[in-house]
């Protein structure tokens, strides 16, 4: 994928750029605010790692503002040392998409950026999610694998949604904690890996092939094995 | 304030300024009260004149219409005989002003041709006296003159008005004592809070304003004053505190990481034995930055910066999801986790917070409680109350000398330091409980912790919430509120 990262602290950005590259993305690089709105404005994009604080006269927002302004939607990742609640949410509101806050580990920034720019790629509203023989119909909420009916509580139910949607990509804790309960904290205990252990359990055990699997240092990707 | 009036103009001192406006409002009341008392004595008299005048001119006139000249000068021979008190003044004259009838010498010189009323002096069987007269031409060209000696009028009314003025003098020298009085007193009182304002940004923050214990307007200014004093005195030992404790805290994971990257340069056998330092290292880092961003949250939240975001909500909702989270975590260490909440638990205040801060008490729970335990996450609430959310354990609980402290940042019990966590737990929940004009109530479960957490349901006045230890140990309860 494409993406464009508009960072001008030197470390940060070289370190951004070459985990994106290693991580097989093509990327692009600005290091003030006006490059980075050239950029972003005549090129396509599937995603921009945004700072907030950039030299050149254009800071992180104005350029979001202008950049959503001239109705462009390429998916937006603001990455800050601004840690304020207030500041994520003036972020969210000026056209962001998500909001990261410095210092940050780079398995968690590589997995939102790619949860950013697949949802970017828009698909349709889908009634069916699917992921080798795991298939889930959205509309009668029923879970199948392999043909066999799987009982899923509620919560359990979106966490796999969750985790099929993002199918094929690493997703991290926070990313669960934020997209399947709506929690902006970090619990001290580990509840959310008590819960998709549980999922493990129902989606995993019965089957031969798991298709749940654990990321090291990052989280969790299900993932249908290529046989 | 020596200072201030050396420095600035006289009318730029306040004490001055009430003081002139003290004398000025004296002094013009007793103008006031002067004019009116001059007005009802002097003024009456002088009014009754005229009148007495003006009902005596109308009987002469009539006579002078129904018969002509003759019965005039009768009638003015008979009111002057008449007169008792010898004060009426008559005098008819004819058209070349000389006079016909009446008990003045002659026509009087300042009388004036077309004059109505008029005072003048007149000199009568030998006395000297003011009058008071009105002149009135008749048909034929004749003259009258009707009056009444005002003399005794004239000298009461100079006594009123010698007495008056010298009232007003008094008045005058009181009303400027009285205003160097309010003045003297102004400075009196202020005198003290601007000594202890200037000793205090001098430094010396134990300086407190002087309470009189009259429990005037003046008492509550000072204790207002002292109260702000003593927040700020809290202010700047929880910050004194606090940078002493990151200095610790802190210091010892950055150590820790250091030494092993140090260790890793100089004694790794190869790329594995590098690789792991760096990762633990890494690790202590993120812990280092976990404490960095709940110290931050803390802040954030103390400085009541996010009552912006606040609206009513459902407590009851939050609380049965976060159980939901917890349970699972729960059971899989051995423990229950039993939720008692009522269909609906309304409150005021920022979800976000109140979520983070049953979390971290549900944390807390989780990670000192033995397993076979149960965990209970209770709410209630009344109608105009603020909602309570009791987290209760079985654990080893806190014991009562340390219970006052566990909310205090990077508090940590003793038996809680061979836990993971950053003692920076609890000091959220006070902190959001605060800000929500509620407060966080830690006390013995018999055995165990229970952890009272209030949430007001409507916009709260002011912070105010204190943490409250219940005394009633009878165990050892040794673990705090990490996090």
């Amino acid at each position: 994928m494409r993406i464009l990262v508009v960072e001008d602290d030197k470390d940060v950005a070289g370190f951004v750029i070459k985990g994106l590259r290693e991580a097989g993305h093509v990327v692009e690089h600005a290091d003030n605010g006006r490059d980075g709105l050239f950029l972003s404005a005549s090129e396509n994009f599937d995603a921009i790692v945004l700072d907030r604080m950039l030299p050149g006269g254009v800071d992180g927002l104005r350029l979001l503002e202008t950049l959503r302004g001239q109705n462009n939607n390429t998916p937006v990742l603001i990455l800050s040392a601004m840690a304020q609640v207030d500041d994520r949410v003036r972020g969210l509101k000026a056209g962001g998409d998500d909001y990261m806050t410095k210092p940050f580990a780079f398995a968690e920034l590589l997995a939102r950026v790619e949860a950013l720019a697949r949802r970017g790629k828009g698909e349709g509203p889908a009634t069916k999610l699917a992921a080798g023989d795991l298939e889930m119909d959205l509309l009668s909420r029923a879970v199948k694998r392999a043909g066999q009916k799987i009982d899923l509580q509620p919560r359990e139910f979106r966490l796999l949604e969750y985790l099929m949607r993002h199918a094929g990509q690493v997703v991290t804790r926070t990313m669960l904690l934020e997209g399947v309960w709506d929690y902006h904290f970090d619990p001290q205990t580990n509840v959310i890996d008590v819960h998709v252990s549980r999922l493990r359990q129902k989606v995993d055990k019965p089957f031969p092939t798991p298709l749940i699997h654990t990321v090291r240092n990052a989280g969790y990707m299900l993932r249908a094995e290529q046989p | 304030m020596a200072a201030l009036s050396r420095r600035r103009p006289l009318i730029g001192s306040a004490g001055v300024r009430f003081g002139l406006i003290y004398a000025f409002t004296f002094a013009l009341s007793t103008i006031i009260l002067a004019v009116f008392l001059w007005w009802s004595t002097a003024g009456l008299l002088d009014r009754q004149t005229d009148a007495a005048i003006t009902v005596d001119a109308q009987g002469l006139l009539e006579r002078y219409v129904d018969g002509g000249l003759p019965p005039l000068e009768d009638t003015i021979e008979q009111r002057m005989a008449g007169n008792i008190d010898d004060d009426a003044i008559y005098l008819l004259a004819d058209p070349f002003y000389r006079k016909m009838v009446g008990n003045l010498e002659r026509w009087p010189p300042s009388v004036l041709p077309d004059t109505d009323w008029t005072q003048i002096r007149i000199e009568r069987a030998g006395r000297r006296g003011m009058a008071q007269i009105r002149q009135f031409d008749l048909l034929g060209g004749y003259h009258l003159l009707i009056g009444r000696d005002v003399e005794a009028h004239a000298q009461m009314a100079r006594l009123l008005t010698d007495a008056l003025l010298w009232a007003v003098g008094v008045a005058l020298l009181l009303g400027s004592l009285g205003a160097l009085a309010v003045r003297g007193l102004f400075r009196f009182t202020l005198a003290d809070v601007s000594a202890t304002a200037a000793a205090i940004s001098a430094g010396d923050l134990s300086r407190r304003v002087r309470v009189s214990g009259r429990g005037d307007e003046f008492d509550r200014l000072a204790e207002t004053i002292n109260d702000m004093l003593d927040r700020i005195g809290r202010l700047m030992d929880g910050v004194r505190q606090v940078s002493n404790a990151i200095a610790h805290d802190l210091r010892t994971p950055i150590a820790r990481a250091r030494a092993r990257l140090e260790d890793a340069a100089e004694h790794a056998r190869g790329e594995v034995d590098l690789r792991a330092a760096i990762v633990r290292a890494e690790a202590d880092l993120d812990g280092v930055i976990a404490i960095f961003q709940a110290l931050l949250r803390i802040a954030e939240i103390e400085a009541g910066a996010r009552r912006s975001a606040f609206a009513p909500f459902d407590l009851a909702p939050l609380l049965l999801d976060l159980a939901d989270l917890y349970a699972a975590a729960a059971e899989e260490r051995g423990q229950r986790l039993a939720p008692e909440i009522p269909p609906s638990l309304p409150a005021f205040g920022d979800r976000d917070m109140v979520q983070q801060a049953v979390a971290n008490l549900l944390d807390n729970a989780l990670k000192f409680s033995p397993p076979g335990s149960a965990i209970r996450l209770g709410a209630s609430g009344e109608a105009g109350q603020p909602a309570r959310i009791t987290v209760a354990d079985e654990g080893p609980g806190i014991p009562e000398p340390d219970r006052l402290r566990a909310a205090e940042r990077f508090f940590r019990g003793e038996s809680a330091r061979s836990t993971p966590g950053s003692g920076l737990g609890l000091a959220l929940v006070q902190a959001v409980a605060t800000l929500h004009g509620g407060s966080l109530r830690l006390e013995d479960n018999r055995p165990g912790l229970r952890a009272t957490l209030t949430i007001g349901t409507r916009q709260p006045p002011l912070p105010g919430g204190r943490v409250n230890a219940t005394s009633s140990a009878d165990q050892s309860h040794a673990a705090i509120g990490a996090a």
